[in-house]
């Protein structure tokens, strides 16, 4: 790493003469040592992604192979004026607002309760860390027995509520359905939002708060003119990586509805077309969409952050 | 010398590891292992394999996923990629004629059609059927029956000794506080229900299912119109259960053994899953025919259940052949139905070794079971099934939201779905 940064460094144009015979030579061994990690990144990931481009130029169905026929763009031109795969696609960016939304928030709160807390310290950042560490299908298994009409303490619990009764019936409509997904990838993800955002606040330096202390800023300024500011480069990757983590959202929904009461997110549809209905052209179409959102949002959002991504790796 | 003795340790690893997978194919003896892939069950086919397991053959089982759907979904895949691994599979009947038309199933011998036309009930052999062809050997047949509560019908005053109407449960359920409990979550339970509505009203999902994806759909059709109506009337009265939405045969069983159960259509085999929790409960269990969707039109009851299939990519397909000859055989049938409640598709099944099953069950509420699974409308057999079923869960899903539009709607949906132009 420090070679590439050194020869980065050195004045443009005269790199390359005043290249000497050992750097050449650790760069080619450099070179050839990233060589076989290279070939498996294609093998595992550009080959799938080629494979996928490929077969969504095909109506292709698993069970009728021989039918299988070239139809150009058109599984595209389905997809994109299907309103099915707009209802999804609202769904999910409703999914990925609200939650990582609400996890920033939360998820700044716990950062500072785990960075300030001065008595035990390891329970209460390793109590935090609990959630994140069940596995998706247990937790979306566990909340929907929570919102269950028929044994779940949700409905009893807040039966005081006006709108909330025994009966309630969560996963029989729209809305209640969509938030019992949504509490559960909330209280499943927070804790990872938290951790992001811990590193962030610990690089944070104390002379400057200090300093701001000295100057008379109160708590509240501090915290919007001093901490957050400085945060800005881990705030974006906390978002970044849970934005498109709650993008490709698929285990809550699986186990909580089953897309019932439209709840289906895009990757739910994708999974449905390809793995249910062996609808391999359509389903691939549907990825390769699926996959060029993901790159769009992960564009925006860096944007958005003005962050320079080798800045927040520290490379500059 | 470290680098020799590495290498020879290498050699030795690579040899075990073969000599354990070679073990895996062929038993130490020489004999065939058949592997049956086989449905979640409490023993009932495990017992039948080991009963069919002869001198030159062991019959192994491997158990799929608990969602027939699931099960749909990991054959097929293992299928496609021409999986020597499976020999006999439980395929449930939406399925068979998927499968079939892929080139997964190894035909049955022509003998062995016959033998099981002449044994099987006819929603059995209806439902076994593809292209004038028997395509999988009925091993087990499941049919809903409308279980009451005595206690309630005899509050309520209602004759459950005439056939009743959806109209009329519906009506004195709602009237006397009590509950009607179906199946009707987002799968293909509900679609099963919807179906027995829709053949109830003399009515078909398709037809014309030899045109392949151009089979005439007769959703949008007066029977489709009377099953909608059925529906709609349920889901907005006081009868609906609350989680009618989401109500799987768990579920209903439920509300049927709670505080207001009163009516409830479910499978054979509920009948059996009371006295466990709730002794003395069953007492209280009256049976009767399917409720009719048209009065005076006699019901369709629903057909379930599972066929046996032989993969085409089976390395031993003949003997395969004489496995499922043996587990079909209307001894097993009876054996395996005492054990899992799943009855037999064949008459003599249900008189197999000495009427054993009257044991269990009344002999009145056998016969019920015989009479429905004669009357039995089986969901439409085509490869296309599952896009038809699909598209019935996502246009009259949830039950509230069905009305007179709906099955017009479907239909126009299930269209496009099957001809590529909207997606599922």
């Amino acid at each position: 790493m420090s070679t590439t940064i050194a020869t980065a460094a050195a004045p443009a144009g005269k790199k390359r003469a005043k290249m000497t015979d050992r750097s050449r030579a650790e760069n080619r061994l450099g070179q050839r040592l990233v060589l076989p990690a290279v070939i498996v990144m294609l093998v595992v990931t550009a080959w799938p992604m080629i494979q996928a481009l490929y077969l969504s130029l095909f109506r292709y169905r698993l069970t009728t192979p021989d039918d299988k026929e070239f139809v150009g763009l058109s599984n595209y031109g389905t997809v994109l004026t299907d309103s099915l795969f707009w209802q999804d696609t609202l769904n999910t960016v409703i999914i990925m607002v609200v939650t990582v939304a609400v996890e920033l928030v939360i998820g700044f709160a716990f950062a500072m309760v785990m960075h300030r807390i001065v008595f035990a310290r390891g329970a209460i950042r390793t109590s935090i860390l609990i959630p994140y560490g069940i596995i998706t299908v247990v937790s979306a298994y566990a909340w929907q027995f929570a919102f269950s009409l028929n044994n779940g303490w949700v409905n009893s619990w807040f039966e005081w509520l006006p709108w909330i009764t025994a009966d309630t019936n969560w996963f029989g409509s729209h809305w209640p359905a969509m938030f019992a997904i949504m509490v559960s990838e909330i209280w499943k993800t927070t804790p990872f939002m938290a951790l992001l955002l811990l590193a962030g606040l610990s690089q944070v330096s104390e002379d400057m708060i200090e300093a701001a202390k000295v100057d008379g800023a109160t708590w509240w300024q501090r915290l919007w003119k001093v901490i957050i500011p400085n945060m800005r480069a881990a705030i974006m990757v906390a978002v970044l990586f849970r934005a498109l983590d709650a993008f490709r959202i698929f285990d809550n929904i699986y186990v909580m509805t089953r897309g019932a009461q439209d709840t289906e997110s895009s990757s739910f549809l994708t999974y449905r077309q390809v793995i249910q209905q062996f609808q391999l052209g359509l389903g691939s179409a549907l990825s390769v969409l699926l996959f060029l959102t993901v790159l769009l949002l992960a564009w925006l959002i860096v944007k958005t952050f003005r962050v320079d991504l080798a800045q927040a790796r520290g490379e500059a | 010398m470290t680098r020799v003795r590495r290498a020879l340790a290498a050699v030795a690893a690579l040899t075990t590891a073969a000599g354990f997978l070679a073990a895996c194919s062929a038993s130490a003896s020489g004999k065939t292992e058949l592997t049956w892939y086989i449905n979640p069950d409490s023993g009932g086919q495990a017992k039948v394999a080991a009963n069919c397991s002869t001198d030159s053959y062991t019959i192994s089982t491997q158990v799929l996923p608990q969602d027939a759907n699931e099960q749909r979904i990991q054959l097929a895949r293992r299928l496609a990629a021409h999986d020597s691994g499976i020999d006999i599979m439980s395929i449930d009947p939406p399925f068979s004629a998927e499968f079939s038309n892929a080139g997964f199933l190894a035909p049955l011998p022509q003998d062995l059609q016959t033998k099981l036309k002449d044994q099987s009930f006819q929603g059995a052999t209806d439902a076994a059927t593809w292209d004038g062809q028997m395509v999988v050997a009925p091993f087990w047949s499941n049919t809903q029956v409308l279980w009451y509560r005595k206690s309630f019908v005899e509050k309520a005053g209602i004759d459950m000794s005439q056939p009743v109407t959806w109209d009329q449960i519906i009506d004195v359920a709602a009237k006397n506080g009590g509950k009607v409990a179906v199946q009707a979550n987002k799968y293909e339970g509900y679609v099963v229900w919807i179906n027995a509505l829709i053949s109830g009203a003399g009515g078909e999902i398709a037809t014309d299912t030899d045109k392949g994806l151009d089979m005439k759909l007769e959703i949008d059709s007066p029977a489709g119109e009377q099953a909608a109506g059925v529906i709609e009337k349920l889901a907005h009265s006081p009868a609906a259960p609350a989680d009618l939405s989401v109500a799987q045969e768990g579920q209903a069983g439920s509300t049927f053994g709670g505080p207001q159960g009163a009516f409830m259509v479910n499978w054979t085999y509920i009948y059996n899953s009371y006295e466990a929790t709730n002794k003395g409960f069953n007492k209280d269990i009256g049976y009767t025919r399917y409720p009719q969707t048209v009065q005076g039109e006699a019901s369709r009851p629903p057909y379930g259940g599972i066929g046996l299939g032989v993969s085409a990519y089976s390395d031993h397909v003949d003997d395969a052949m004489k496995a499922i000859e043996c587990l079909t055989s209307p001894d097993n049938q009876e054996v395996n139905a005492e054990i899992t409640g799943n009855m037999p598709a064949s008459k003599a099944g249900y008189e197999a070794n000495d009427n054993a099953l009257e044991k269990t069950y009344p002999a009145d509420l056998l016969a019920l079971f015989q009479e429905s699974l004669d009357a039995a409308a089986p969901r439409t057999v085509t490869p296309y099934w599952s896009d038809i079923s699909g598209g019935l869960q996502s246009t009259w899903h949830p039950p509230s939201s069905v009305n007179s539009s709906t099955p017009a709607k479907s239909q126009t949906f299930i269209d496009n779905v099957l001809h590529g132009r909207s997606l599922l």
